[in-house]
C-alpha cells in the first residue's frame, strides 16, 4: 500500500472533517480520540503539580511553595491523576477504540452513551480546573472527614462535585462496555475466544458499575454535611469519622483495581504478539481478572488498620488483602511462560510489557508488606505506602498504557512511530520511575509520613534522589508526546498489520473505517493462534475486505 | 557509612519483632523478584527473534504449573498473615499494668498529661522498661501518633479515645510524627519523645512543683460541674453512683449491659441520653461544651481512681 492508495481511501478520520464532525461524533473510535486529548492533558496537568511537589522535597525546609499550596498540591495531584487520568485512561481511550474491533462490532452498544459519558467527564474535568484556579483543595484525595467536611477552608464542594459529575462518565462506559461484550459479538466469538483485554476490560466494567455509585453517594454527604452541617461523619454533629473511611474506600480499593486490570490487558495482548505465542494458561489469566474484580471488594478495610476500627476486622481484612497476591501471581507467572520458546522481539510496546512484569512485581509484593497487619502498623500512611502504589499506578498502569498506545498506534492513526526513539523512551520512563520511587521503600521504613511539606533534615538524601529520578521521568514522559506528534504527519505508513499481530482489530485497514469492518467476521479461532498463518475470523466469500 | 540512615532505631520492645517480619517479607521479595526477573531476561535473551517469519509452536499451558504458582503463594501468604495477625494483637493489647498516660491532639500539637498531673506539650517523658499506654482523642479532625523507633501508629480521632502502648528499651530521643494528614501544618505537627532510666523519670516528674494529679484536678471538676450532687456514693442519689464502676459490667435500661471504659464514660457525660443505666431516669443533662477534653480525661482519670478500697483506704 502507498500513500495516495491510502489517501484515497476512506477511513474514520477522512470520513468528514471540521470541529463538529468531532465534537458530535458517535464513532467509538473518535471518541476514543476525544477522551485521549482530554486524558493527555490531564495527564500533564498532574504531572506538573507532581512536578512542583518533587521540586519542594528537594530540600527539608518549605522554602518553595507555602505548607498550604503544597497541601493544595499533592491534594490536586492526586485527583487529577486519578480520577481524570488514570481511571479513564485505558478503558476510555484503548478499551473504547479496541473493544468493538476485537469482538468484531461496528460500535459499542450505545453510542449516543458513549459520546454522553466524554461530555460527563469533560464537565466533571471543567469543575475540578475551576476549583483549581479559583484556589484549590487541600484535603488530600482521600477527602476525610471531619477534615474535608468541616476544617478545611478551600474548594471542597467544587472538587467534589466534579468528580461526583465525572463517576457518571465511568458508570456509562462500564455499562456500555458490558451490554456490548455480551450482545454484540460477532458470530463464533464465544466468551473464550475472546481477547485477554476484552476480559479484562469485562472485569472492570462490573467495579465502575458497582463500585462508583458508592463514592458518588459519599462524596455528595461530604458536600451536605459542609453545606448544611447535616452530621453524618463529624462527631460534633453527631456523625461517625470512620463511617466515611469506609464508604471511601468501598469504591477506592476496587479503584485501584479499575486502574490496573485494564492495563493487564493490554499487556497479555502485548506479551502474546511480540513474542508470538498464545497466552500461557488463558482461561487462568481470564478468570484471575474476574477474581481480582471480586476480591477488590472484600478489602477496603486494609486502608484503616490503625484507624481504630476493630482489631478482629482488621485481621479479617489482612487475610483477604493476602488473597488477592493469588490471581495477581497467576497472571505474571503465566505471563512469564509465555515468553518460554516463543519468538521475542524488543519492540517498544515489549519494553513497556516487560517493564511493566518488573514493576507490578515489586508493587505487588510490597502490597503484602502492607497487607500484613504487624508491619502495616509501621509504614502505614508513610513513604512505603506511596512508593507501593505508585509502583502499581505509574510503573504498572501508566506503563501499560503507554505500552497499549504505543501497539496500537499504527491501527488508530495509520502511521508508524519512530522505534528507535520510542525505545529509548521506554528505557528512560523505566529507569527513571525506579529512581523516583525505590528510594521513597526505605524513606518509608525509616518512617517519614507522607503529605510532609517539612520533613526532618536526616530524610534529605534520599529524597534528592527521588527529585532526581523525577526529572528523568519527565523527560521520558515528555519524548513520546513529541514524536507520536510528529508521527501523525510524518510517521511511515503502518498497513493493516505491522506487528503481525493476531487479532480482529488487525485484520480490518489502518486507520480503520467507519463501521470497522465491511462485512461481519465470522470468527473461527481463538484468540492468539499465533502457531498458525490462518487470521482469526473469516470474511464471507463474495465480500472481500478492502485493502 | 553512607551519610544517611537506612534503617529506624529500635526502641521499643516490639521493634524488633517488627523487623523480623519485615526481614521475612523482604527475603520473600526479593526471591520472588529476582526469580522473576531472571526468568525474563533468559527467556527473552535465549528466545529472541531470529528471524522474521518465525513461527514458535502453540504451548497452551500447564495445569501443573498453575496449581504450583496457586499454592505456593497461597502458602507463603498464610503465613505471612498469621505472623503479622499475631504481631498486631501484641502491638494493640496494652499490657494491664501499663503507666497510663493521657493525651489529647489538636490542629497542630500534642498535649500530653502524666496521672501525677505534669503537663507536657509536643513531648512525652516516658521511662524505659514499663509498658505505656497512651488514651488518645482528637478535639479537632483525625490525627495519627506514630513513632518510628518504637514502630507503633495509632490514629487520633475526634469524639472517642483510642488507645496505643509501648514499652521503650532504650533511653534517648525519638521522633513523634503525625501522620494522618490533618492540614495546613500537618507537618509541623511532630515532637520528640523522650525516653529516660526509671530513676530519672522520677526526678523528673517531680521536678515541677505544685502540681496536682490528674484524678485530683478531675475531682475538683466533678464539684465543679456539680456531679457530687447525683452521683452520691451511698447510691441514694439521683444518678448512678461511681465508686467502683471503673471496669465493671453496667445494666442498661434496654436491656443491653456494656463495659463501663473510658469510651463509655466519655459518652455519658457527652451524651447522657445515649446508654441510660437500669433504674435511673434520663434526666442528666450533656456536658458538651462545659468542659474540655482535657477536663473530660481528668474526670475519667477521677472516676477510674474511684475504688472501694481507696475510698476505705481514704477513711
Amino acid at each position: 500500500m502507498n500513500t495516495q492508495t491510502m489517501e484515497r481511501r476512506q477511513h474514520y478520520l477522512n470520513v468528514s472533517y471540521g470541529i463538529r464532525s468531532w465534537l458530535f461524533t458517535t464513532d467509538h473510535k473518535r471518541i476514543a480520540w476525544l477522551y485521549l486529548v482530554s486524558v493527555t492533558f490531564f495527564f500533564f496537568i498532574g504531572g506538573l503539580f507532581a512536578t512542583l511537589i518533587r521540586l519542594e522535597l528537594l530540600t527539608p525546609q518549605g522554602d518553595l511553595v507555602q505548607a498550604e499550596t503544597y497541601n493544595k498540591l499533592f491534594t490536586m495531584h492526586g485527583v487529577t491523576m486519578i480520577f481524570f487520568f488514570l481511571i479513564p485512561s485505558i478503558p476510555a481511550v484503548l478499551g473504547n477504540f479496541l473493544i468493538p474491533m476485537m469482538i468484531g462490532a461496528r460500535d459499542l452498544a450505545f453510542p449516543r452513551l458513549n459520546l454522553a459519558s466524554w461530555y460527563i467527564y469533560s464537565i466533571g474535568g471543567l469543575f475540578t480546573l475551576i476549583a483549581a484556579a479559583a484556589g484549590g483543595v487541600d484535603t488530600g484525595w482521600t477527602f476525610y472527614t471531619p477534615y474535608s467536611s468541616i476544617y478545611s477552608n478551600t474548594h471542597v464542594v467544587l472538587t467534589v462535585v466534579g468528580i461526583f459529575v465525572t463517576g457518571f462518565s465511568s458508570i456509562l462506559t462500564g455499562l456500555n462496555f458490558i451490554v456490548t461484550i455480551h450482545t454484540m459479538r460477532a458470530p463464533g466469538m464465544t466468551w473464550f475466544r475472546l481477547p485477554l483485554f476484552v476480559w479484562a476490560h469485562y472485569a472492570t466494567s462490573i467495579i465502575f458499575v458497582l463500585g462508583t455509585p458508592v463514592i458518588a453517594i459519599t462524596l455528595l454527604l461530604v458536600g451536605l454535611e459542609r453545606v448544611f452541617h447535616l452530621g453524618i461523619f463529624d462527631p460534633e454533629l453527631g456523625g461517625d469519622p470512620l463511617l466515611f473511611q469506609h464508604l471511601f474506600w468501598f469504591y477506592s480499593h476496587p479503584a485501584v483495581y479499575i486502574m490496573i486490570l485494564p492495563g493487564m490487558g493490554v499487556i497479555s495482548e502485548l506479551i502474546a504478539c511480540f513474542s508470538r505465542k498464545r497466552i500461557f494458561g488463558y482461561e487462568f489469566v481470564a478468570f484471575s481478572s474476574l477474581g481480582i474484580a471480586v476480591l477488590g471488594f472484600l478489602v477496603w478495610g486494609h486502608h484503616m488498620f490503625v484507624s481504630g476500627q476493630s482489631l478482629y476486622a482488621g485481621m479479617i481484612f489482612s487475610l483477604l488483602s493476602m488473597l488477592v497476591a493469588i490471581p495477581s501471581a497467576v497472571k505474571v507467572f503465566n505471563w512469564t511462560a509465555t515468553l518460554y520458546k516463543g519468538s521475542v522481539s524488543f519492540d517498544a510496546p515489549m519494553l513497556y510489557a516487560l517493564g511493566f512484569i518488573g514493576l507490578f512485581t515489586i508493587g505487588g509484593l510490597t502490597g503484602l508488606f502492607l497487607a500484613s497487619i504487624g508491619v502495616d502498623v509501621h509504614v502505614h500512611d508513610t513513604y512505603f505506602v506511596i512508593a507501593h502504589f505508585h509502583y502499581i499506578m505509574v510503573g504498572s498502569a501508566v506503563m501499560a498504557y503507554l505500552g497499549g498506545i504505543h501497539f496500537w498506534w499504527p491501527k488508530m492513526t495509520g502511521r508508524r512511530y519512530p522505534e528507535a526513539v520510542a525505545r529509548v523512551a521506554a528505557l528512560i520512563i523505566f529507569l527513571g520511575f525506579n529512581l523516583t520511587f525505590f528510594p521513597q521503600f526505605i524513606l518509608g521504613y525509616l518512617g517519614m509520613p507522607r503529605r510532609y511539606h517539612v520533613y526532618p533534615p536526616e530524610f534529605q538524601v534520599l529524597n534528592v534522589m527521588s527529585s532526581a529520578g523525577a526529572s528523568i521521568l519527565a523527560v521520558g514522559y515528555v519524548l513520546p508526546l513529541i514524536y507520536l506528534i510528529w508521527s501523525l504527519r510524518y510517521g511511515a505508513i503502518a498497513g493493516m498489520n505491522p506487528w503481525k499481530a493476531k487479532g480482529l482489530e488487525w485484520q480490518t485497514p489502518s486507520p480503520p473505517p467507519t463501521d470497522n469492518f465491511d462485512v461481519t467476521p465470522i470468527v473461527v479461532h481463538e484468540a492468539y493462534g499465533y502457531e498458525t498463518d490462518e487470521p482469526q475470523a473469516i470474511y464471507p466469500p463474495g465480500k472481500p475486505l478492502h485493502v | 557509612m553512607l551519610g544517611f540512615p537506612l534503617f529506624p532505631d529500635q526502641a521499643s520492645s516490639v521493634a524488633a519483632r517488627v523487623d523480623a517480619l519485615f526481614y521475612f517479607l523482604v527475603s520473600v521479595s526479593v526471591f520472588f523478584a529476582t526469580l522473576i526477573c531472571i526468568l525474563i531476561i533468559v527467556f527473552a535473551v535465549r528466545y529472541r527473534r531470529r528471524s522474521e517469519n518465525e513461527q514458535p509452536p502453540a504451548i497452551v499451558g500447564n495445569l501443573g504449573l498453575e496449581i504450583l504458582w496457586t499454592v505456593v503463594p497461597l502458602g507463603l501468604t498464610m503465613v505471612m498473615f498469621v505472623w503479622g495477625a499475631k504481631l498486631f494483637f501484641v502491638i494493640y493489647h496494652p499490657p494491664i499494668n501499663s503507666l497510663e498516660i493521657t493525651v489529647v491532639a489538636k490542629q497542630w500539637m500534642w498535649k500530653v498529661q502524666h496521672p501525677e498531673g505534669r503537663l507536657e506539650i509536643d513531648e512525652l517523658h516516658i521511662p524505659t522498661g514499663r509498658p505505656v499506654k497512651l488514651t488518645m482523642t482528637s478535639q479537632d479532625v483525625i490525627h495519627s501518633f506514630f513513632v518510628p523507633a518504637f514502630r507503633v501508629k495509632r490514629d487520633v480521632l475526634p469524639g472517642r479515645y483510642t488507645t496505643v502502648w509501648f514499652e521503650a528499651t532504650k533511653a534517648g530521643e525519638y521522633q513523634l510524627f503525625c501522620s494522618q494528614y490533618c492540614g495546613t501544618q500537618h507537618s509541623g505537627m511532630v515532637g520528640r519523645i523522650v525516653v529516660m532510666e526509671p530513676a530519672r523519670y522520677q526526678t523528673w516528674l517531680s521536678g515541677e512543683t505544685a502540681v496536682i494529679s490528674m484524678a485530683s484536678a478531675g475531682e475538683k471538676l466533678f464539684q465543679r460541674l456539680a456531679c457530687n450532687t447525683c452521683h452520691l456514693e451511698s447510691g441514694a442519689g439521683r444518678g448512678p453512683p461511681l465508686v467502683g464502676l471503673f471496669g465493671k459490667k453496667v445494666q442498661l435500661q434496654n436491656g443491653q449491659t456494656v463495659t463501663a471504659d473510658e469510651n463509655y464514660i466519655r459518652e455519658s457525660i457527652l451524651e447522657p441520653q445515649a446508654k441510660i443505666t437500669a433504674g435511673y431516669a434520663p434526666i442528666m443533662p450533656t456536658f458538651k461544651g462545659l468542659v474540655s477534653e482535657d477536663g473530660i480525661m481528668q474526670i475519667v482519670a477521677y472516676i477510674k481512681s474511684l475504688t472501694h478500697e481507696g475510698t476505705q483506704a481514704k477513711k
